[in-house]
């Protein structure tokens, strides 16, 4: 199987960011590199603190300016680097171009407005159309996330709605604008795996009939192997391991993917022990030299002193270990 | 006469009053009606939607909410005292149940200072002892909870529990704050230490991998009733309940595409006015006439129980084969 040959609409290279701290510098980000073209869903997934926020909010620009700061790589959003785009370009990219969707709906929204204002708000700052046009477009963005009556919906204050509700405002607003793409960082996270199937199932239609490419972060492997179509595995700010989803789960290559897979329940048989992974994640003001699952990694030995590569494995597949590039080599 | 059970919850129901707010005079029907056992060295996994009243059966469970009708009997009885040991709970999040100004050893052994009669070396010690059964090295019980990882606290809520010897652990979610891989460790540890010390657990989760993984038998609760209940392979793997095999559907799963959810599905219904008749009524696929009457848990195949007569050709106002109950007063609306 071949990468989708679509525009490339975010190019994310060998990107490293830290945050300046009173404890020092948190290497945040040691070298992520990845790409999002259109028309396709990416999923990134990874264990807390891997980065997979950082990276898209670097991509988007939305990091606080004191303490965020890139020491090496660089990002192409839509062509441009977003951290030379004027206040104005910022603003018509996030309205136009890319738009964001959150965990935590109850925060994106204005606890004080009803829905439908703070709809046809957000469409009428980027599109030209008249109020009664943005109702009645509010109102079909609604009805397209299954809300069954969206006059009322509209109506609502945001606390009346249930989180599911919320999230689905939400993601109704981000398609609003006909964006090329949608960043949704953790949206099912919080919800019940009933809605959750409900929003991922709509995600996964409204983008494929607007074209919209979808940049979806979680934490779970299960979900993100549903959703998308290529996938990119984190470990403490680097890509571990990316590849279209059915080959890296049919084969997980890199130790950290495949002990994330392993330490489920449910693949070994009920009350056995789970597969551990050793260890903890690197300290992020001190990182490892080399390769940073190196303390954790069965597979360790004396090359792995060295950072390995993000290399090609395979047809569309690529890993972070020198075990891997070796034996890819040797084939 | 059999030995009865080490836990019996036997037609619990708990109402929160709610005196002021929008929803003022309306009690929150939490919990609906619930019996279920747990003998000595057995894991009964609950499961459901958020709100559906886990937490609450959990809290009732250890005396800490009011209980409105039914009761909770240890080995037989509905002594306070002796539940007050004999049953410890693990919460979600290790965080807020940790006082983060005491050193791990005061945790640990907080039960214990808590009855008193024990001098500071005493608590030590033991203290050192339970951190090593949890897998903390002694030396840990000099420091504070920030200087712990999510996972390592979580350690430390459950020797803190085990400090008194308790016989059964209600675990709340104990993993849905911690990552995949802290998740297997902390599982793991649960597992060993019930094999050590015939622990009971009523493990409370929306989880259901995790359920599955653990549990012997497993009650799938709705709006605070149980709609099914039975050994974990048989609910999970051939879910008999409309509601089980709906919540089961949306599992996310590798070996299957997204499931495609009606979006009913997604709307639990309000628990200040329970339902009249079968309370999944409004979102079940398969609702047909006797759907309108109240449901009961009764027995289906093997040791299952369900709670939908399209399974149990039980119908509410009817005689039920088993220990004959009275309809569930559902609609008494407070
Ligand atoms: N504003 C900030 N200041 C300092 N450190 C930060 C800041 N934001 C993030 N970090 C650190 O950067 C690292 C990556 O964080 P990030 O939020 O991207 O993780 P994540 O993969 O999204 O995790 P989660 O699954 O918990 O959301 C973490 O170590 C985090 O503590
Ligand atoms: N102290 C309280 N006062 C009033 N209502 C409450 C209280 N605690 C819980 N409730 C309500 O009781 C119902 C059951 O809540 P409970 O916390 O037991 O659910 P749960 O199944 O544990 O949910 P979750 O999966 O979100 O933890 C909910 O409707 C909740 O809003
Ligand atoms: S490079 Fe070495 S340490 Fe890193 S994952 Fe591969 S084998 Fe393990
Ligand atoms: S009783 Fe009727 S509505 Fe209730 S679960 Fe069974 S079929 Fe569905
Ligand atoms: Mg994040
Ligand atoms: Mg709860």
């Amino acid at each position: 199987m071949s990468e989708p040959s679509g525009d490339v609409l975010l190019e994310i290279s060998d990107l490293s960011l830290v945050f300046r701290t009173s404890r020092g510098p948190i290497k945040a980000l040691n070298g992520v590199s990845l790409n999002v073209r259109a028309g396709e869903i990416v999923g990134i997934v990874g264990e807390s603190g891997c980065g997979k926020s950082v990276t898209m909010m670097a991509a988007t620009r939305l990091l606080p300016k004191g303490s965020a700061h890139i020491t090496a790589g660089g990002i192409r959003l839509f062509g441009n680097d977003p951290m030379k785009l004027s206040e104005r370009e910022l603003q018509h990219v996030r309205g136009k171009l890319v738009s964001t969707i959150f965990q935590e709906p109850m925060n994106a929204l204005n606890p004080t407005r009803r829905i439908g204002e703070q709809i046809v708000e957000i469409i009428r700052r980027h599109q030209r159309l008249d109020a009664k046009a943005a109702t009645s477009k509010a109102i079909g963005l609604l009805r397209d996330m299954l809300i069954s009556e969206p006059e009322r919906i509209m109506q609502a204050y945001p606390f009346e709605l249930s989180g599911g509700m919320r999230q689905r405002v939400l993601i109704a607003m981000a398609f609003s604008c006909e964006p090329k793409l949608i960043i949704a960082d953790e949206p099912t996270t919080a919800l019940d795996v009933t809605v959750q199937a409900l929003i991922l199932s709509l995600i996964k239609h409204k983008a494929a009939s607007t074209g919209t490419a979808v940049v979806f972060i979680s934490h779970d492997m299960a979900v993100v192997s549903q959703l998308c179509d290529r996938l990119y595995v984190l470990y403490a700010g680097r890509v571990a391991e990316a590849g279209t989803t059915a080959s890296v789960l049919a084969a997980p290559a890199h130790p950290y993917t495949r002990a994330l897979i392993r330490c489920l329940p449910g693949l070994v048989a009920p009350k056995q022990p789970l597969e551990q992974i050793l260890g903890t994640l690197p300290d992020l003001l001190d990182p490892p030299a080399g390769c940073l699952f190196k303390a954790r990694c069965r597979e360790a030995d004396e090359r792995c002193k060295a950072v390995p590569p993000l290399a090609a494995i395979g047809a569309a597949r690529r890993a972070a270990c020198w075990r891997r590039i070796e034996e890819t080599q040797s084939a | 006469m059999t030995e009865p059970p080490l836990l019996s919850v036997e037609d619990l129901e708990v109402r929160y009053r709610v005196t002021s707010g929008w929803f003022g005079g309306s009690d929150v029907h939490a919990v609906n009606g619930v019996s279920f056992s747990v003998a000595e060295g057995e894991t009964i996994g609950i499961v459901g939607e958020s709100g559906c009243g886990k937490t609450t059966l959990g809290q009732a469970i250890l005396g800490l909410t009011d209980i409105s009708a039914g009761a909770v009997k240890l080995r037989g009885t509905e002594r306070d005292r002796a539940r007050r040991t004999q049953i410890q709970i693990i919460f979600q999040d290790p965080q807020s149940s940790l006082d983060p100004r005491l050193p791990v050893w005061r945790l640990i052994t907080e039960p214990l200072h808590i009855r008193g009669g024990y001098a500071n070396k005493q608590l030590i010690d033991r203290a050192s002892e339970l951190a090593v059964s949890v897998g903390l090295r002694p030396e840990h019980v000099d420091r504070y909870p920030h200087e712990f990882s999510g996972g390592q606290r979580q350690r430390i809520a459950i020797a803190r529990a085990l400090a008194v010897e308790p016989a059964l652990l209600v675990l709340d979610e104990p993993t849905s704050a911690l990552d995949v891989s802290v998740q297997a460790q902390i599982v793991n540890l649960l597992l060993s230490l019930q094999a050590q010390r015939k622990l009971s657990y009523v493990l409370i989760s929306h989880d259901v991998s995790l359920v599955r993984h653990v549990a012997d038998r497993v009650a799938v609760m709705y709006l605070g009733q149980i709609v099914e209940e039975g050994p974990t392979l048989d609910v999970l793997d051939a879910p008999s309940h409309p509601y089980t095999r709906t919540l089961l559907d949306a599992v996310p799963r590798f070996d299957r595409p997204l499931a495609s959810i009606a979006p009913r599905a997604g709307e639990l219904p309000s628990n200040r006015t329970l339902p009249t008749g079968c309370f999944f009524r409004e979102r079940c696929p398969s609702a047909t006439a006797g759907c309108e009457q109240p449901q009961l848990l009764v027995a289906a195949d093997g040791l299952r129980k369900v709670r939908c007569h399209l399974v149990t050709n039980v119908h509410g106002m009817g005689r039920p084969r088993s220990a004959p109950r009275p309809a569930f007063p559902s609609d008494a609306t407070a």
